[in-house]
């Protein structure tokens, strides 16, 4: 059994059966990273490089930890300290990478599309780190990861899914995957910031009340206001949206139920997330960056076979 | 389509297999039995289960291995991991591999690859229910063997338990 797709350029693309096998292995390979050794010589004659067009540590160091855990050769590439800063083309650049053998690339890109682009012309693996506001599909199968390890499954759950939904490749990707796996989504946050025909178009609940989705939902995964792609403001100030769309030890104690927190990071404090919410008992935020390793190791491996 | 070994024979066996063990192994005193995942673990499970017989009791160290991160043919082909479960440490200890199948040898390989990832054992020890003789492409024999058999590197031999299959038997096919 193997995945359906060449490439995990979104989560989109992929079938039911593929989520469920990348879940699957994940868990074999977090039961790795229990062990003495961490470290498996899977991918040893495996050479990938991850291209990072756009900033990131999280991501880069957990895609980093999982090529080294299978035993890959590791090459990273960032776009400060590149020729990509003396004109050349993403295309050149990932042919000349390509040329030296290499056999996988993991790509983050601050343009929609940018994998898609890069799958059409070389011949390597390519997996999405995040592409502009289109789709981190990592991000969304650690989420799901998570998700199963907080509650016991994805079918039936409701997940609320809160902030800025228009600019959040996380949102979509995990709306995407959330839905695929029978899970029920509601998205929540400021009107300006939530798509006007994403109920019709994806299928998921929308509301402009926080606590109305926080009483609804077994799962609320909560999202940073991405200030640096929004062009126009779309809400007055961070103090008003935190009063308004934040999440605090108050609301969370008003609900009278328990519900899992999740954030994908990087957290802005005090803004959608207070302190006393983040470091709590509910948040599994840590969990998730543990799990995105055990994920990615998953993604990379069934990805690896070049007959695919 | 031949037949081998049948249910009862396979059932004499494994009590051979298990008294003989237990001979190398006084109450299985730092001595460790690994499964080896997918097929061999209903082979471990009833060796493990004749240990417990026969030593009224005594704990048995007994976990399951998975090799698929381990293999030499990942190129060629992904193959979907299963369980590992070792919840003690080997490290010093005397293993006992237990597999339905020897035959390339490849598979123990990459068991013994896998082992020292979770220490460093005194001994190593093989136990199969069928040795392909002649047909290994590494030097690996077994320590403790069911059955030898001669067969054609085109023929599949194959331990079926009716846990999972419809009856418990040693078949041969073409």
């Amino acid at each position: 059994m193997t995945l359906s797709t060449p490439h995990l350029l979104g989560i989109k693309d992929l079938r039911p059966s593929d989520i469920r096998l990348i879940l699957d292995t994940a868990q074999q390979f977090k039961d790795v990273l229990q062990r003495p050794v961490k470290k498996v010589p899977s991918l040893r004659d495996v050479t990938i490089v991850n291209l990072f067009f756009e900033n990131s540590t999280r991501t880069r160091i957990s895609f980093e930890l999982a090529e080294k855990r299978l035993s890959a050769d590791v090459l990273n590439f960032t776009t400060s300290s590149s020729s990509v800063a003396k004109g050349e083309t993403m295309l050149d650049t990932v042919n000349n990478i390509l040329s030296m053998k290499v056999d996988m690339v993991v790509m983050r890109h601050s343009a929609s599309g940018a994998p898609h682009f890069l799958a059409k012309h070389i011949p390597a693996a390519i997996v999405n780190a995040g592409d502009g506001i289109n789709e981190h599909p990592t991000q969304a199968l650690l989420d799901a990861f998570s998700i199963e390890e907080a509650t016991g499954g994805l079918s039936g759950k409701k997940i609320a899914i809160i902030g800025d939904i228009m600019h959040s490749r996380v949102a979509l990707s995990n709306i995407y995957l959330l839905t695929k796996m029978g899970a029920e989504v509601t998205v929540a946050g400021p009107p300006t910031l939530i798509p006007k025909y994403i109920k019709e178009a994806l299928g998921v609940n929308v509301t402009y009340n926080v606590k109305e989705a926080l009483q609804w939902c077994d799962v609320a995964n909560v999202l940073r206001i991405q200030l640096e792609r929004q062009s126009q403001p779309l809400f007055s100030s961070l103090r008003e949206y935190s009063l308004a769309y934040g999440i605090n030890r108050k609301l969370l104690d008003s609900l009278g139920k328990k519900i899992v927190i999740m954030h994908p990071g990087p957290i802005n404090r005090g803004v959608e997330l207070d302190s006393d919410v983040a470091d709590s008992n509910e948040s599994i935020i840590l969990q998730q960056v543990e799990n995105g390793v055990a994920v990615r190791m998953a993604v990379l491996y069934l990805l690896s076979n070049p007959d695919t | 389509m031949k037949t081998i070994l049948t249910e009862q024979q396979i059932s004499l066996t494994i009590k051979r297999l298990a008294h003989q063990v237990l001979e190398n192994h006084i109450d299985l005193v730092d001595t460790v039995i690994i499964g080896m995942q997918p097929r061999g673990i209903y082979l471990s499970d009833k060796i493990v289960e004749e240990f417990k017989t026969s030593l009224q009791g005594k704990p048995v160290n007994y976990g399951i291995l998975d090799i698929t991160f381990y293999r030499d043919d990942v190129r060629r082909e992904i193959k979907v991991p299963n369980k590992t479960n070792i919840n003690f440490s080997i490290e010093n200890k005397k293993v006992v591999l237990i597999d339905d199948v020897l035959y390339t040898g490849r598979t123990i390989r990459a068991a013994l690859d896998a082992l020292l990832d979770f220490g460093r054992p005194a001994k190593v020890e093989l136990c199969v229910l069928i040795d392909r003789r002649f047909s290994r492409q590494l030097p690996i024999q077994p320590d403790y063997t069911g059955k030898v058999i001669d067969a054609l590197i085109s023929q599949k031999v194959k331990v079926l338990w009716k846990e999972k299959d419809p009856a418990t038997e040693v078949i041969i096919t073409e």
